[in-house]
Parts: structure tokens; C-alpha cells; sequence
């Protein structure tokens, strides 16, 4: 089966001042089309570091990343912004999303980084919002709407550009349990749809959703095993 | 991204921030208010004074040859002024000798102007200008007849004692009658009217129609000029060109005729519309010469609160540009969206400042007898000045935006 993420020895740095840190050693790691991914580990184990080199926010100071056949580990700034637009779907813990702008202007900005033309980015702009169930939100800030409601635009706003991978950072840490199960059921929704998805979270019951985690510790991986609902 | 986007996101922002982009805005709204205003304001003046003052008193493509400059401005001495009042006056005869040895085609008139007293009826109108000139004078000034007619050249030769009235003498001393045929007296002498020339209106709120027109040879002229003398000969050429030609052949011939030695200055003097333009032309260069450092200084100053503003609101939306690059902004995207927002901010205060200017330069025009004239250059120079020092101020904290790095910027609060 095809992998879209391939990494291999993969290697990220500090330096602060004289003192060495070694936030992620060596470290290989595939993961499929259509695969449902945990990342987990307590804090200091490079989760954020692995999630940022996931997500091309930054560079590896050693080892190899292939996304999707692209060798993205040595690009520049510019071509990693162009990767992040293309093949990367942002979901985070807050959200992040532009205060003053609509929820509708929210979800088209990957599409106006994308170059596609206004008609055009309305429409899929629109379908997208559709898909998460807030077709009848899209004129409405951010501070109009409710801690789920601003999730599931930042999910249709991840999804809008058809990315490789939807990368997740802790997407239910600032929501209560009801509205954390809704979106856990979007995500499994959008799964059984055909898409990759990464999580990166430190709780266990949301790693269960997952067909498959990881767990890092100290910069290396400590396991690497299926889940039991994935098994059966 | 597209330029459009960019600009669409820009206003939207401002939009959002109205108080906080207006205030920011007013240096350069200051500085654009006071180009505007300043240039139609000296523009109008300029096509004020050479429409007319140069134009009323002097006219277009025409000369004076004169014993001494008609129209002074600026100082004279009194050393000076006693050497002009010593000089030859100018005769019927060296007018004519100007007149017959001058190769450019022009056209002539003899000149004498004093200040009388009209009467008609019982009534006396004081202080009319009373001009005795040629026929041809009604060309060189350009002047319509409304009733009636100009006086010929064969009425000048044998001295016809008949006047043409200029439009308010002929109001106030016969109103309500047609003054054509009628007769009026001068210094006792009886004059008939003949024509009307029509209105003129006003020289810095003076009336330019309290005048009269008779033939120089009429029995009146003792009372504007000495028997043979003349205050002026006016000479008339087609264009700029000839004139000067015309007034170098009539220096010349004025020089032979006087026996002047070539280190003898001038005992004549020519009088110019342009010469009688001389002391404003020095105040307009002045307030031109002053204007783009007055303008540059609020200019510098508007760049730099803008400047000051777009850091601010860098580091304010330090979490967007963040956002934005993470979903896939390239740093000219970031660069282009804060260069665009800061030249719209500029240009906004230029565009309020080029209202302000003309609003002011109206409100001059309607309290003063001065005419506001817009010169759309200035608008454009407004315009580009205004979107320039957006650009120039713009750089540097979009710059700053474009490098900073979007892990520490999704961080930021």
C-alpha cells in the first residue's frame, strides 16, 4: 500500500546557546493513505517538534521526509509554504482562526493562497462548510459561534484544499466532552471518507479513536501498535 | 495571491479599524491638504493676475513704449524716480517714426490717459478715465461694442469730438436711456456718444468700467496730455515671438532716433505684460519654492506614523500571519498584503486630503475676490505622493511580517 508519509532518521536539533537539546532522534515512521493516526507522549517527548516537522512548519536538521513522493525536508521557505497549501490541513487546539473575517472568508483563505479565483473559492469555500454541518453559519465571526461550531470551520477550512494529510494538534483540548465527541465523529466521518488523518494529543481516549498510535518518548518512539477496533 | 486580494484584505482592515486608520492617516492628509490647496490657490492667483491684471492693464502680445514704466511694482528709489521724470516724454513724432520704421507687422495706437469729470443732464460722473487713442485701440483691447460703434480712423484724423463709454458710465450717467447719440459734456467741451463698449467687471474689486474712448486728435485731449505728447504708443503683434522682435526693432529705432551712445542707457522705457507681472512672479516662485519642503516635512512625518502604526500592527497580528503562513502564505504573500495595507491607509489619507485642499481652496475662492484654479497635476502628484509614502513606510514592518517564523507566530497571544 502506497505511503504518503515516509520518514526516515529523521532528526531535529536546539541549540541554546552552549547545551545541545535533541528534540527528536533519528526517528522512522510511515504512514499510509487512508490511515488514522494517534502521535501521543507527555510533554517534552517532541510531539510538538514531531508535529511541526509533520506539518512543515519547519525543517529536520537531519534525516529524510517524503510527503506524498516530495522530498520536503530541505525546501525552502516558500516551497514549504507552497506543500503547507497543498498537502497539509491545519486543525488546532485553538482553533486560530481570523477574528474579524466571516466564517465563509475563514475557510477560502487556503484557496486565495492557492491562487483560485473568487467564484470559484466561494463555492468550495461553501461546500466545505456544508460538509461539517454549518452551511447556515457561514456569514458569522468566530465570536459568534460556539467552541464546536469554530472547530468544525477550522476542519472545513483544513479540508477546502483536498490536502494528503488533515494534521490535528490536540483538536479537542479547549472543548467540553459532548462537543469533543462531535468532533471525534466528524473526524472518524471524514476517515471512512478516504482521508489521512494525524492526531497529535496527549489523552488517551482520543488516541482510542485512532487505527494506530504512537507513542514518542525522549525524542525516539517507545510503540508503534494497531488499536483493538482497527485490529478487528 | 493577486494584487486585487491584497487590496480587497487591506480595506477590510481599515474598514474594521476606522479611528485607529484615521488618526493615522493625518499626516498625510495634512500634507496632501496643503498641496492642494496652496497650488489651486497660487494657480488661481497666477491666471488671475495674467488673465487679469496683465492682460486688463497691458494685453496679450502688446507692448508700450513709454517715457517710463507705467506699471511698478517693487521698489524704486527716489534717485531713480527723479532720473525716469527727467526724460524725454514721447511725441506724436517719435511715435510715428517707431510706427513707419518698425519691419514687423503690428498694429499701432497712440495713447493718453487722464482722470475727468462727465456731465450729462446736470449730472456729473467723477473720475472716469477718459483714454485718447487711434481706432485701432478697440482691437488691441479686445474690447465688444454692445450699442452703437467704435470711431473710425477717418474720425481721428479730423478730430471728431465723439466718445464710446464704457458700460458703467454709460448705467450711471444716462440710466435708462439709449446713450448712443447722445451728448455729453467733458471739461465744457461737448462730446457724442456712439457706442457702448460692454461690460468688463472688476480688478481686485475695482469696476474696469468707469472708463471713456475718444479719438487723441479730439479738442478734449489738453485735458489727459500735454499739445504733441504722449503717455504711451501701444504696439501689437501677433504672437510672443514677434513681440519681441517688434520691441527689439523699436528699442533700436527709438535709440538712433534719440542719438543714444552704446554705453547710454534707455531714456524710454517698454512696458510688458509680463514686466508688470514681475513681483508676483517673485512671491509665486517663493511660495513654489516652499511649498515641496513644507509638503515633503508633513509628508516625512505622516511616513513615519504610518510606519510606526503598520509595526503595531504587526506585532498585534502576529497570530494571523501566523495563521496565514500556515495555511500557506509565502512571504511576498505577507509582504504584498502590509505594503498594500500601508499604501491604502496613505492613500486614503491622501485622497481626504485632496478633498480637504480643493474644500479649502473653494472657501478661499468664495470669501475672496481670488479664483481657485485646481491643477489636476497636483491631484496626481497628491495621489502618487500619497501611495508612495505608503509603499516607503510600508516596507520595513511588512518586511518584518513576511520573516517572522510561523511556529513562534501561531504561538503568539
Amino acid at each position: 500500500m502506497s505511503e504518503v508519509i515516509r520518514i526516515r532518521e529523521l532528526t531535529r536539533e536546539y541549540r541554546m546557546g552552549e547545551e545541545r537539546i535533541l528534540a527528536l532522534q533519528a526517528v522512522s515512521l510511515d504512514i499510509r493513505r487512508n490511515e488514522y493516526v494517534a502521535i501521543m507522549g507527555p510533554s517534552g517527548s517532541g510531539k510538538s517538534t514531531m508535529m511541526n516537522l509533520l506539518g512543515c512548519l519547519d525543517t529536520p536538521t537531519g534525516g529524510e521526509y517524503w510527503l506524498n513522493g516530495q522530498e520536503v525536508s530541505r525546501l525552502t521557505d516558500d516551497e514549504l509554504a507552497r506543500v503547507r497549501n497543498r498537502e497539509i490541513g491545519f486543525v488546532f487546539q485553538t482553533f486560530n482562526l481570523l477574528p474579524r473575517a466571516t466564517a465563509l472568508h475563514n475557510v477560502e483563505l487556503p484557496l486565495v493562497y492557492a491562487g483560485v479565483g473568487a467564484r470559484e473559492r466561494r463555492e468550495r469555500a461553501a461546500a466545505a462548510l456544508a460538509q461539517v454541518g454549518l452551511e447556515h453559519r457561514m456569514d458569522h465571526r468566530p465570536t459568534e459561534l460556539s467552541g464546536g461550531q469554530r472547530q468544525r470551520v477550522a476542519i472545513a477550512r483544513a479540508l477546502v484544499n483536498a490536502p494528503s494529510i488533515l494534521l490535528a494538534d490536540e483538536p479537542t483540548g479547549n472543548l467540553d466532552s459532548v462537543t469533543s465527541e462531535e468532533i471525534m465523529r466528524l473526524f472518524a466521518g471524514l476517515h471512512a471518507a478516504g482521508q489521512t488523518v494525524i492526531v497529535v494529543t496527549h489523552e488517551p481516549d482520543i488516541a482510542a479513536r485512532a487505527e494506530r498510535v504512537v507513542v514518542l518518548r525522549d525524542g525516539r518512539v517507545e510503540s508503534d501498535r494497531l488499536t483493538r477496533g482497527a485490529a478487528a | 495571491m493577486r494584487l486585487l486580494e491584497a487590496v480587497g484584505m487591506a480595506l477590510r482592515t481599515l474598514r474594521a479599524q476606522k479611528l485607529k486608520s484615521f488618526f493615522s492617516l493625518i499626516g498625510v492628509l495634512i500634507g496632501v491638504t496643503f498641496l492642494i490647496a496652496v497650488v489651486s490657490i497660487v494657480q488661481g492667483m497666477n491666471r488671475y493676475m495674467v488673465d487679469r491684471f496683465a492682460n486688463t492693464l497691458v494685453g496679450a502680445n502688446t507692448f508700450e513704449l513709454r517715457q517710463r514704466p507705467g506699471i511698478v511694482t517693487g521698489g524704486v528709489t527716489d534717485e531713480v524716480w527723479l532720473a525716469w521724470r527727467r526724460r524725454p516724454r514721447i511725441s506724436y513724432a517719435d511715435a510715428d517714426y517707431v510706427r513707419s520704421r518698425l519691419r514687423t507687422d503690428a498694429v499701432f495706437a497712440k495713447f493718453c490717459e487722464d482722470r475727468v469729470a462727465v456731465e450729462y443732464d446736470g449730472k456729473t460722473a467723477k473720475d472716469i478715465h477718459l483714454v485718447g487713442t487711434e481706432a485701432a485701440y478697440f482691437e488691441i483691447r479686445n474690447y465688444e461694442i454692445t450699442a452703437g460703434r467704435a470711431f473710425t480712423a477717418q474720425e481721428v484724423q479730423t478730430a471728431q469730438p465723439v466718445l464710446v463709454a464704457g458700460h458703467e458710465l454709460a448705467q450711471k450717467l444716462l440710466p435708462g436711456v439709449d446713450p448712443v447719440g447722445k451728448t455729453v459734456h467733458i471739461g465744457g467741451l461737448p462730446y457724442r456718444i456712439i457706442g457702448v463698449v460692454a461690460k468688463q467687471g472688476t480688478l481686485f474689486g475695482i469696476s474696469l468700467d468707469k472708463f471713456a474712448v475718444m479719438p487723441f486728435s479730439a479738442p478734449g485731449r489738453r485735458l489727459i496730455c500735454p499739445i504733441n505728447i504722449l503717455d504711451a504708443l501701444i504696439v501689437q503683434t501677433d504672437d510672443p515671438a514677434s513681440m519681441q522682435r517688434a520691441m527689439g526693432e523699436a528699442e533700436a529705432v527709438m535709440r538712433s532716433r534719440r542719438g543714444l551712445k552704446p554705453w547710454q542707457e534707455n531714456n524710454f522705457a517698454f512696458q510688458t505684460a509680463q514686466g508688470a507681472l514681475g513681483t508676483w512672479e517673485k512671491i509665486s516662485k517663493i511660495l513654489f519654492l516652499a511649498l515641496p519642503g513644507l509638503v515633503a516635512i508633513s509628508l516625512v512625518v505622516g511616513g513615519i506614523v504610518i510606519m510606526n502604526i503598520m509595526l503595531m500592527a504587526v506585532s498585534e497580528r502576529t497570530r494571523e500571519i501566523g495563521i496565514r503562513k500556515a495555511l500557506g502564505a509565502r512571504r511576498r504573500d505577507i509582504l504584498a498584503q502590509f505594503v498594500v495595507e500601508s499604501a491604502a491607509l496613505s492613500a486614503a489619507g491622501a485622497l481626504l486630503g485632496i478633498g480637504f485642499g480643493l474644500a479649502l481652496a473653494f472657501v478661499v475662492k468664495a470669501l475672496t475676490p481670488l479664483p481657485a484654479a485646481v491643477a489636476p497635476w497636483s491631484v496626481v502628484v497628491a495621489m502618487v505622493l500619497g501611495i508612495g509614502v505608503g509603499v516607503a513606510a510600508g516596507v520595513y514592518p511588512a518586511s518584518r511580517a513576511s520573516r517572522l517564523d510561523p511556529i513562534v507566530a501561531l504561538r503568539a497571544e
